[in-house]
């Protein structure tokens, strides 16, 4: 329990908490106090105004009636319930009349106002005995006799319990409070992390589908643990591809690496020179393939990797589909299929043009490949077009397509529908394309030309780009 | 390790061969700065069987020292160098007024290592592996240019002339038609008349993108284009050379 509570210590939720309950409760403090001292300083002005209001009646009326008329006035004053304090006194500091028993020594010398709290003793039936604090103005008469007006000062420790015991009141709340909130979000705070601990700790084990646990309220825990689960998805992925490559290359170098072999060993054996040299031309035309294969296994991870992110600059999308279309134009008639484009002018965006280039060079190949072979109409299309927010840039066939079952899979490296490879083909087409795709914040999206026509379904992939942001 | 020179020996030889007696290439003398050995005495050997004299050194420093020292007409220089990198040798010898023209040869191999190649100094670009023909090719275009007035308005090759200011192509005096694609197609090979241009040149030229064609595209423009100016004509001038691109020449 001790230990737990410890570790609950350590946690940033509960620390942060107890910082704020300490600023909180000095701000707290600190504004009772202020407060106090303001009220005090209001009061006491208050009661000096009053006073002095006071003195200046009691001055007119010694003006207007003389010693009789004052006399009265302060004796029928000084009866009144809950009065204040006169005194009257004659020129050698004798009581003469009023409603006070005795004052502090020297009080009655001053003129005016007293500045000073002063100790005096009222007469018993006024009020409870012993000494009492009072503030007073002091009046001289031009006859030597002096009246003395003033207040007491109640009992001065009276009004500070009240504020300290209100203080305390609501620091004991406040730290009740304090504790019980604390507790939940600490604890609270503690299982999350806990069971985001669990999960790591999984994934570390090697369990990459694991993900972090996230709560409905989307809070910062909850937002931590989606860019986490993202990043591990992207290394999922990644590390998906990683076997994926690993398996494929075993699988598809070694075939051509043993063809190549065998090549070589027939041309070393061979005795007539026609035939070496046939050979060997298999043997170069074989290791171009490789060659090429591993160029474009090395633009693929670069581009993966970002690296040539460097490059971009702004790419006229039209151009672009434009010219290859005006390269493949040529090829495709020969293959006897039509290429038609259609394509709206003027779309630019960031990009590097020579891969974006090369990625519509490959849709192209595989377009010219596919169509010339089905059974579908010879024809071959470009389409260029900008909305929504995104460019789209489609090169479409009517050859046999892709099964909607296998979209996802034929991006992937090596992957090839044509299970005996018979045909040219490295079979990282598609994966470059989604590759550049990707590293321009697009994406590569493969439909079926005519969905009706069963036989020749065709394909139609698609370049999104997003629009940039005007 | 070194298995990226691709050298293809047929090609070499048939087209070595051929220029070679039909003293098509100059005397032509070039420096090559390889490390890799295995890979310098290929290339040496190769070249002198294509006619042409070569010098090579070994590092970083003591190519830059043959470079300033004597005179070339071509430097293939690989960007990967002990002593002294390859584009730092470059650009000491542009500072040291030194304008050979200079091949990089790289194995990085890249879009982006091209342009920084490029800016360095370089005058041409190669990423390995490469087909030795198609470094053949690019040296003796290197090598040629700079006997080719590049100011000249009309290329000529036997009855066929060329009118780059009017866009007119004529062979025998009768006018031909082409597509302004096939157009930049013969302007740049009747430039390099008499030389090989790959098809990985035809499409950095004419198409600007630089990058290996892997189909048969450049191939299918070049035989339109030679359709189109053979036609009606009894010689041939647009010859395909095997395992390297294709030469536009008068047989005479």
């Amino acid at each position: 329990m001790l230990a737990r509570a410890r570790l609950m210590f350590r946690s940033t939720a509960v620390r942060l908490s107890a910082l704020y309950i300490l600023l909180f409760a000095l701000c707290a403090a600190f504004l009772v106090v202020y407060v106090t001292a303001m009220s005090e300083r209001l009061l006491a002005q208050q009661t000096r105004q009053t006073l002095q209001e006071e003195v200046q009646d009691v001055q007119r009326a010694y003006e207007r009636g003389g010693i009789n008329l004052l006399l009265r006035m302060i004796e029928r004053r000084a009866r009144q319930p809950g009065a204040n304090l006169y005194v009257i006194a004659g020129p050698n500091g004798e009581m003469l009349a009023g409603n006070v028993a005795s004052v502090q020594p020297g009080v009655l010398d001053e003129q005016g106002w007293t500045g000073f709290p002063f100790s005096y003793e009222p007469y018993a039936e006024v009020s409870r005995p012993g000494r009492h604090m009072a503030v007073a103005n002091v009046l001289r008469l031009d006859n030597g006799l002096r009246v003395m007006i003033g207040r007491d000062l109640g009992d001065p420790g009276r009004f500070r319990g009240i504020v300290r015991r209100a203080l305390m009141v609501a620091l004991t709340i406040m730290g009740i409070g304090a504790l019980v909130i604390w507790f939940g979000i600490g604890r609270n705070a503690l299982k999350r992390i806990d069971r985001m601990s669990a999960a790591s700790q999984k994934i570390m084990a090697g369990d990459l589908s694991q993900r972090l646990p996230i709560g409905k309220s989307g809070d910062e825990f909850d937002r931590l643990s989606d860019s986490l689960n993202a990043m591990l998805g992207r290394i999922e992925k990644l590390n998906e591809g990683l076997r994926q490559v690993s398996d494929n290359i075993a699988h598809d170098l070694k075939t051509p690496l043993t063809r190549l072999r065998n090549k070589a060993a027939d041309a070393l054996a061979e005795g007539r020179d026609d035939v070496r040299r046939t050979a060997l031309e298999g043997i170069i035309g074989e290791s171009d393939q490789l060659i090429r294969t591993f160029n474009a296994l090395l633009m693929i991870s670069r581009v993966e990797a970002g690296s040539i992110a460097a490059e971009m600059s702004e790419v006229d999308l039209s151009a672009i589909s434009g010219d290859s279309a005006e390269l493949y134009e040529p090829v495709a008639e020969e293959a006897g299929l039509s290429l038609t484009t259609e394509l709206q002018p003027g779309l630019v965006v960031q990009g590097n043009r020579e891969l974006i280039g090369q990625a519509i060079f490959n849709l192209l190949d595989n377009a010219v490949k596919y169509a010339a072979e089905g059974k579908g109409e010879k024809k071959i299309c470009v389409r260029l077009s900008g909305q929504n927010g995104s460019f789209r840039l489609s090169v479409c066939d009517h050859g046999p397509g892709i099964p909607r079952d296998k979209r996802q899979e034929v991006t992937k490296r090596f992957v090839r529908l044509d299970e005996s490879r018979s045909k040219p083909g490295t079979g990282l087409g598609l994966s470059l394309v989604e590759a550049v795709m990707e590293l321009h914040g697009g994406s590569l999206e493969l439909s079926a030309t005519d969905e009706s026509d069963k036989e020749a379904p065709g394909l139609t992939a698609t370049m999104v780009f997003p629009a940039p942001k005007p | 390790m070194e298995t990226s020179i691709r050298y293809s020996r047929q090609g070499a030889e048939s087209h070595g061969a051929k220029t070679d007696a039909d003293a098509i290439v100059p005397h032509m003398k070039i420096l090559v700065i390889e490390d890799d050995l295995e890979a310098a005495a290929y290339m040496t050997k190769a070249f002198r069987e294509a006619g042409i004299v070569v010098d090579h050194a070994s590092d970083g420093e003591s190519g830059l020292f043959m470079g300033t020292e004597n005179s070339y007409d071509v430097m293939v220089i690989d960007r990967m160098l002990p002593r002294r990198d390859g584009l730092s040798v470059i650009s000491e010898l542009r500072k040291r007024g030194v304008n050979t023209p200079v091949l990089i040869l790289s194995a990085l191999g890249q879009v982006d290592d091209r342009v920084t190649g490029l800016r360095a100094g370089g005058d041409d670009y190669l990423p390995k592996p490469y087909a030795f023909s198609e470094l053949l090719a690019r040296v003796e275009v290197l090598g040629r240019r700079k006997g080719t007035p590049e100011q000249d308005m009309v290329y000529r090759v036997g009855d066929l002339e060329l009118d780059r200011l009017s866009h007119e192509v004529r062979r025998a005096g009768k006018e031909i038609l082409l597509q302004p694609r096939e157009f930049r197609l013969l302007e740049y090979l009747m430039k390099n008349a008499g030389q090989v241009v790959t098809r990985t040149m035809l499409l950095e030229h004419v198409w600007d993108y630089h990058f290996d064609p892997q189909t048969n595209v450049i191939d299918v423009h070049v035989s339109r284009l030679r359709s189109k100016i053979e036609k009606d004509f009894d010689k041939p001038l647009l010859k395909t050379i095997r395992g390297a691109g294709y030469m536009i020449k008068d047989e005479g």
